[in-house]
C-alpha cells in the first residue's frame, strides 16, 4: 500500500545550475566577445599579434579600474558622473605639485589623495545632505573640471620624472603592461569584495531595498560614503596611470570617459536601477569594449561611428534578452 | 543557446563581407591624423591630402582621428595605425608632448612621422610642417593693404593685447619690409585686446583721429572682423580698406559689404596637401629630414627645413570676392 506520488522528489529549482549559467548574462557576453574576437582576426591582418593585442588593452584598463568600484557604486543604486572629471583635477593637481618638485611617490599619493578627497566631497553630499547623486556628480563634474580648467588655462603641465612612467608606459613581464596587471589584480579585489564579504551583500541590500537594508541593521549611508569614496580612488588612480602614459596634463583630459565607464558597467549586466550585477561581467565587458574599439579602429572606422557602434551595442545586448523572453512568452 | 548560435553566424557573415581585401597591399599608406574628425578646416585639409594621393597615384589615403581633442584618443589612433603597419603618419596634435612615445614607437618600427599645422615635440617626429612663417605673414599683411593703395597713403594697425607674441613678431616683421612698399604710411597701432566690442570702439577712434585713413590693418582673426564692422558703420566703405588675418567664414560679410577687399590665413587644401607630399617623399622617395634638407612638395614648390626640422609652407593664402564662396563654408 505504497502511494509512490507522495514521495516523488520535487526539484528545488526548475532549471539545474548549469542550465542557468548557460543562460547567464555572463555567458551571453562572454559569446559575444568572442564573436567580435573571431570577427576581428577574419577582418584584419593585423589583429593576432601580441603586440597589438597588449597595445590595445590601454583601450579599456584605465576606465575600467574606475567600472569596478562605479559597478558597486550603481549595484548599491547612486551613480557617479564626476569620474572624468575627477581624473581630470586629480592630473591636474600632480601637474601642479610637479611644479614644486615633487618626486615620483609624491605624485602618486597626490593623484590618490585628490580622488579620495572629491569622492568625500560626493558621498558627503549624497549621505549627509540627502541629495540625488545623479544630481550631486553632474554638479561637481562641472565643479571639478572648472578648477582644472582655471588651474590650467589653455595651458599643460608636462616635464613628468622618468620614473613616473613605469604605470602607464612600464611592463611587469613581456606583453603585460603595469596597467593590465593593475587592472587584473583589481578585478580580483573588487569581485572578492563583492561577492564574497558581508560588504558586497550590504551592497546588494541597499540597491534592493534601503529602507529594508537600514532596519535589517545594515548602515546604509556609511556604505554608500564608503562607495563613494572607493569610486574617487579607482579614478584618483586611473589619473595616475593616465598621466603617466601621456605624460602630461591638458584641459581635454579625460573628456567624455565617464560615459564610456558607464556603458561598460551596464554592458556587464549591472542592472542600471540597482540590486544586481557581477564583477566578472564588467570584467568581460571591459574586454568587449576594447576589442570593439580597436577593432574597428583597425578598419580604420572613425571615431564617431565607433560611438554610434558602441552604442548600438550596448542596446543590442540589452534588449536581446528581453527579445527572447518576449518571443518565447 | 539558440541566441548565441546565431549572433555568431551573424558575425561570421559580417566578417566574410568585411575581409575581402578591397585594397592592394602593395599601395603606400599614408595615414593623416587630425586633432578630431568632423570639423570643417581638418575637412578641407583631408581633401587636399586626398587630391595629393591621386596625383601620386599608388597611395592609398587614411583619413583618421578622434571624436574629442585628446591626446588619449589620437594614442588609441596611433596605436592602431602602428598595429597595421601604415607607412607614414601626418599628424595635427592635440598634445605637444603626449604623443611623444606612441609616435617613437611607430618610428621604431619604420613609419614615417611627420607633424603638420599643430606640432609634435622634436624628438616625436622627423619633420614639422607650419602652414606659414612670421616674415612670410609680416609680408603679406602689409601687401595686402599695398595692393589695392597703387598712389600710397595711410595705414593703421589693430592689433590683440599688446603682449601677444604672435602679433607683435608679425607687426615687427611687417615693419622690417615696410621699405619695399615706398608710399604707404603706418600712422600707428592700437589694441583691441582680440575682444569684438574693445576693437570696435578702437578700430572708429582710428577713422576719427586719422580721417585720411586708407587702410587698417589686423593681424587678428577678432580685430578683423570688429574693424569691418567699425568701417561699415562709419559708412566709409570705399575709403577705408580692412585687411590681415581672419577666417573665411567669419569674413564673408566683409568681402561682400566691400568693407574688405581681401584678407588672408593658411589654406587648409594646401595644407593637406603637401603634407602628404612630404609623407611620401620621406617614406618612399629616400629624402632625408635634415637641417637645410630641401624637400619637394608637389605643386606647392619646395619645403626647406630649419634646424628644428621645420618648415614653412607658404605665404598665407588669399581670401577675396572671387574665392570666398567656396572656403566660408569650410572654416
Amino acid at each position: 500500500m505504497t502511494d509512490t506520488s507522495l514521495h516523488r522528489r520535487l526539484p528545488d529549482r526548475l532549471t539545474t545550475r548549469t542550465q542557468r549559467l548557460l543562460r547567464s548574462w555572463e555567458v551571453l557576453l562572454l559569446a559575444v566577445a568572442v564573436a567580435i574576437f573571431t570577427f576581428n582576426a577574419l577582418a584584419s591582418p593585423y589583429f593576432l599579434n601580441v603586440w597589438n593585442l597588449s597595445d590595445a588593452t590601454f583601450n579599456f584598463t584605465e576606465k575600467a579600474m574606475i567600472a569596478f568600484a562605479m559597478a558597486l557604486l550603481i549595484i548599491a543604486g547612486e551613480i557617479d558622473l564626476s569620474v572624468a572629471a575627477i581624473v581630470a583635477l586629480a592630473s591636474t593637481a600632480m601637474g601642479y605639485a610637479l611644479q614644486f618638485g615633487v618626486g615620483t611617490p609624491g605624485l602618486v599619493a597626490i593623484g590618490l589623495g585628490t580622488g579620495l578627497a572629491c569622492g568625500a566631497f560626493n558621498g558627503f553630499l549624497v549621505t549627509r545632505l540627502g541629495l540625488a547623486s545623479i544630481v550631486v556628480t553632474i554638479g561637481t563634474m562641472s565643479l571639478f573640471r572648472g578648477i582644472s580648467s582655471i588651474v590650467l588655462g589653455d595651458g599643460a603641465f608636462n616635464g613628468y620624472p622618468a620614473s613616473f612612467a613605469v604605470f602607464g608606459q612600464g611592463y611587469v613581464w613581456w606583453v603585460i603592461t603595469v596597467e593590465l596587471a593593475i587592472f587584473a589584480v583589481l578585478a580580483v579585489v573588487f569581485g572578492v569584495l563583492l561577492h564574497r564579504t558581508n560588504f558586497g551583500r550590504a551592497v546588494y541590500a541597499i540597491g534592493n531595498n534601503p529602507t529594508a537594508a537600514l532596519f535589517s541593521g545594515v548602515r546604509v549611508d556609511r556604505v554608500r560614503f564608503i562607495l563613494f569614496l572607493l569610486t574617487g580612488l579607482m579614478a584618483g588612480l586611473a589619473a595616475v596611470c593616465l598621466t603617466s602614459r601621456l605624460g602630461s596634463t591638458r584641459p581635454s583630459i579625460a573628456m567624455g570617459m565617464e560615459l564610456e565607464v558607464v556603458t561598460m558597467v551596464v554592458l556587464g549586466g549591472v542592472n542600471i536601477l540597482g540590486g544586481s550585477g557581477t564583477i566578472p561581467g564588467v570584467v568581460i565587458a571591459a574586454f568587449v569594449m576594447g576589442l570593439v574599439t580597436f577593432g574597428l579602429g583597425l578598419l580604420n572606422v572613425p571615431g564617431i561611428v565607433m560611438s554610434i557602434f558602441v552604442g548600438a551595442l550596448l542596446i543590442g545586448v540589452i534588449a536581446l534578452p528581453r527579445l527572447i523572453g518576449k518571443l518565447r512568452a | 543557446m539558440r541566441v548565441t548560435m546565431k549572433l555568431i553566424s551573424a558575425t561570421a557573415m559580417a566578417a566574410a563581407l568585411l575581409a575581402n581585401p578591397a585594397m592592394a597591399q602593395d599601395d603606400v599608406r599614408i595615414a593623416l591624423v587630425v586633432k578630431a574628425l568632423g570639423i570643417g578646416f581638418f575637412d578641407a585639409a583631408a581633401k587636399g591630402a586626398e587630391e595629393a594621393a591621386a596625383e601620386l597615384g599608388n597611395v592609398e589615403l587614411i583619413y583618421t582621428g578622434p571624436t574629442d581633442t585628446t591626446a588619449e584618443g589620437q594614442i588609441e589612433v596611433i596605436n592602431s595605425l602602428i598595429a597595421q603597419q601604415v607607412d607614414a603618419i601626418a599628424i595635427s596634435s592635440n598634445d605637444t608632448d603626449a604623443l611623444v612615445p606612441a609616435l617613437q614607437k611607430a618610428m621604431e618600427r619604420g613609419i614615417t612621422v611627420i607633424s603638420w599645422d599643430s606640432g609634435v615635440a622634436p624628438a616625436g617626429r622627423q619633420m614639422h610642417l607650419n602652414p606659414s612663417s612670421n616674415p612670410l605673414i609680416g609680408n603679406m599683411i602689409v601687401k595686402l593693404a599695398a595692393d589695392h593703395l597703387p598712389d600710397g597713403g595711410d595705414v593703421a594697425v589693430l592689433s590683440a593685447t599688446s603682449t601677444s607674441t604672435n602679433q607683435n613678431i608679425w607687426i615687427e616683421e611687417m615693419t622690417k619690409v615696410l621699405p619695399e612698399y615706398p608710399g604707404i604710411n603706418v600712422v600707428g597701432t592700437v589694441y583691441g585686446d582680440d575682444l569684438a566690442d574693445k576693437s570696435y570702439r578702437e578700430a572708429t577712434g582710428l577713422m576719427q583721429t586719422y580721417p585720411d585713413l586708407k587702410a587698417i590693418i589686423a593681424p587678428t582673426s577678432v580685430g578683423i572682423v570688429a574693424a569691418a564692422q567699425a568701417v561699415v558703420d562709419a559708412g566709409k566703405v570705399g575709403q577705408v580698406n580692412v585687411t590681415g588675418l581672419g577666417l573665411p567664414s567669419e569674413m564673408a560679410g566683409a568681402i561682400e559689404s566691400g568693407a574688405s577687399q581681401s584678407f588672408a590665413i593658411w589654406n587648409p587644401i594646401d595644407l593637406g596637401y603637401s603634407a602628404t607630399m612630404l609623407a611620401y617623399e620621406l617614406s618612399q622617395n629616400g629624402a632625408v629630414a635634415e637641417a637645410g634638407a630641401e624637400i619637394p612638395m608637389g605643386r606647392m614648390g619646395t619645403l626647406t627645413l630649419d634646424e628644428n626640422m621645420e618648415g614653412a609652407m607658404a605665404d598665407p593664402f588669399v581670401y577675396d570676392a572671387s574665392n570666398i564662396e567656396e572656403f566660408k563654408s569650410i572654416f
